[in-house]
């Protein structure tokens, strides 16, 4: 056999003075980088399988290991990377596509690096939120356009009658991530946390266990193209349907999920045979035209009696604004964007990394067009695709944003390391795999309390970040970009996200 | 009192509570030194117990009726009045091994180190958490009145 020219990603280094041979590395890496000689009584480790999730590095009680790139010692080369080099040995090697999980990790200009916040100074005076009540609450569904009150009576009342509304306690929603391409128990973290602080989490498109049908207020479900669990109580027991047409990792792609990971649960879920491939096809077979899409919006609304909200999820891609206008004048009470940067369970390296367009420059041209139609208040925006703060969110919420998704942040926050290797079922974390020696690392009790831990920090960030401004509603924040600046931005950069160069 | 309860479906292997553990009741209590440098090595008093991918740590379940106790010839192995846990007099212990033979956990080892003694879990005396929980990265034991 001829000799791989790959070479190793990570080296680890063991430190002999501090490693006493407990083997809580070899135990826990699922890749075997780690390995015990009793012989020698020595750990030894094997590069070349280090994924860097650094699981053995938190784990080692006493600090003796550290994982680090690999540097490749190649002749300096800004075109022929060492990257560029090592994924074109493999595929010289495999003859495949390069499969790889999370989002784009490649250096695109990040807009919201380059806008600013504003804050008060003295012509308005800033809110101290310790001191007064700040509202975070937003709803989700179509808005009426205009309101009607009757007021011949003594008590006025409300006649307009207001379509399905989700109701979220902070702007923030978990992405849609699967049972099957996440672990039980991470579904279950994400559920019991939307119920602890009031928002949604989405079952993404692998159906929604039993277990959780108890969290369905604070799901939801999603219909996608392969229609994997997709039954009349999922329907009904959701706080919201969702289309998902794209997803921001993959535009214009199907899901493969493979046969290993569908075990009797997971079948039983998606109700498909157990150790079955579950395939998503890259399109919905019956949806061709935004008429199509009409159609199974009102079949889907019609299923479950119009009381509650249906929304259609797409990737960014490059006419996302009349896309985003013919979704709403088909009937969405939500769209869903997600931006290039979204993450993944398994992706073409390729199509992660060059297909779709960012969320910022999508989100701004979205909510300028169908203010230009005059249709912005007949769907809520829910953006997604690489918001890692609560800096980014609020900037999405003045961009036009009604609401976020968070993925990767969520997974992180459960002790994600994004080593990008969700695709071999191996994830040392126990967040994307369904093997049972590794699922069970994630205590789902630990895991929910850091989500909740997480949505908490952020909302107070928020309401911080919303008293500076002198703002006390986030609803006053939607969509006004007085709030925002462009810092090192072109002419034409400003101009698509309708906003003004920092000291205009 | 206060025992430590096991959650099976959280222990993950790895085995740190042996790790702390052993420590904690070495000479230097410095885990380097522990592993490094001190012979005999101490006894850890849990045992992480697999089979598949089931795994839990177990250790003296400090018995309301406790064989142990019954059994000892030398009245070594007592209950501490203030805390209730399961404890081992040392000086008293002349490792005759009956608790080792009527505990139904197998949790009491046999310690060879200077004279014979058995060696269990005495919930680290003075400590305000055991380490095996204090140490558990995926909180798989839990310290709670029963």
């Amino acid at each position: 056999m001829p000799i791989s020219l790959i070479l190793p990603e990570f080296k680890i280094e063991r430190d002999d003075e501090k490693c006493i041979t407990c083997q809580v590395c070899v135990r826990q890496c699922a890749n075997d980088a780690h390995i015990y000689d009793s012989e020698e009584d020595q750990v030894y480790t094997d590069s070349s399988k280090c994924v860097g999730c650094h699981r053995c590095e938190t784990l080692c009680p006493t600090g003796a290991i550290s994982v680090k790139v690999n540097r490749f010692q190649s002749k300096q080369n800004a075109n022929w990377t060492a990257l560029v080099q090592r994924n074109i040995f493999k595929q010289a090697e495999s003859g495949g596509i390069l499969l790889t999980g999370m989002g784009c990790d490649k250096p695109y200009p990040i807009y919201w690096d380059h806008i600013l916040l504003n804050a008060s100074q003295v012509t308005n005076p800033s809110i101290d939120p310790l001191r007064e009540p700040m509202e975070l609450r937003t709803f989700l569904g179509q808005k009426p356009d205009k309101i009607e009150i009757d007021e011949s009576s003594e008590e006025p009342k409300l006649i307009t009658k207001f379509a399905p509304q989700l109701s979220l306690e902070v702007p923030i929603l978990f992405s849609a991530m699967s049972y099957g391409s996440i672990s039980y128990n991470a579904c279950l973290s994400l559920a019991r946390a939307a119920k602890k602080i009031g928002t949604f989490c989405n079952t993404g498109e692998g159906g929604l266990h039993p277990d959780f049908y108890k969290y369905g207020e604070n799901t939801i479900v999603q219909v996608a193209s392969g229609r994997f669990g997709v039954h009349p109580q999922y329907l009904k027991i959701a706080g919201a349907i969702e289309i998902k047409v794209g997803q921001g990792a993959k535009p214009g792609i199907g899901g493969h999920l493979p046969g290993e990971k569908v075990s009797e649960d997971i079948s039983h879920t998606r109700m498909i045979p157990a150790g079955s491939d579950a395939l998503s096809p890259a399109p919905h077979h019956d949806i061709y035209s935004i008429e199509d899409l009409r159609q199974l919006i009102y079949a889907l609304k019609e299923a479950t009696r119009y009381e509650k909200p249906v929304g259609v999820k797409i990737a960014a891609v490059h006419n996302v604004a009349p896309i985003a206008s013919g979704i709403v004048r088909a009937g969405a009470d939500f769209i869903t964007i997600d931006g290039f940067r979204g993450g993944t369970g398994a992706a073409p390296m390729v199509i992660r990394d060059n297909v779709g367009i960012p969320i910022e420059l999508a989100l701004a041209v979205i909510d300028s067009r169908l203010r230009e139609e005059g249709i912005r208040n007949r769907a809520s925006i829910i953006v997604a695709g690489g918001m890692r703060s609560s800096a980014d969110i609020i900037k999405a919420i003045a961009l036009g944003a009604d609401a976020v998704y968070i993925g990767t942040a969520a997974l992180v926050a459960m002790g994600c390391h994004v080593c990008q290797k969700c695709y071999t079922g191996k994830c040392n974390w126990g967040i994307a795999t369904q093997d049972p020696y590794l699922t069970k690392r994630l205590n789902p009790n630990i895991a929910t309390r850091r989500l909740v831990n997480l949505l908490r920090a952020w909302s107070l960030e928020i309401k911080e970040i919303l008293g500076g401004m002198g703002i006390n509603a986030i609803e006053s924040l939607r969509g006004n970009r007085e709030h925002l600046r462009g810092v090192g931005l072109t002419a034409i950069d400003l101009k698509i996200l309708g906003i003004k160069p920092a000291g205009g | 009192m206060k025992r430590i309860y096991i959650k099976e479906e959280y222990c993950i292997g790895c085995r740190l509570c042996e790790i702390h553990c052993l420590v904690q009741h070495s000479k230097s209590k410095k885990i380097i030194k522990a592993f490094k440098r001190e012979f005999p090595r101490a006894l850890p008093r849990i045992l992480v117990e697999e089979k598949g991918y089931l795994s839990f740590a177990i250790q003296c379940r400090h018995c309301e009726e406790a064989p142990c106790i019954e059994a000892c010839i030398t009245g070594a192995m007592y209950r501490d009045k203030t805390t209730g846990a399961v404890l081992c007099n040392e000086d008293r212990c002349v490792g005759c091994w009956m608790c080792i033979m009527v505990c139904p956990f197998g949790v009491i080892k046999r310690n060879l180190e200077r004279k014979k003694i058995a060696s269990k879990c005495d919930l680290c005396q003075g400590e305000e958490m055991p380490v095996c929980v204090a140490n558990c990265p995926n909180e798989a034991l839990e310290l709670r009145d029963s």
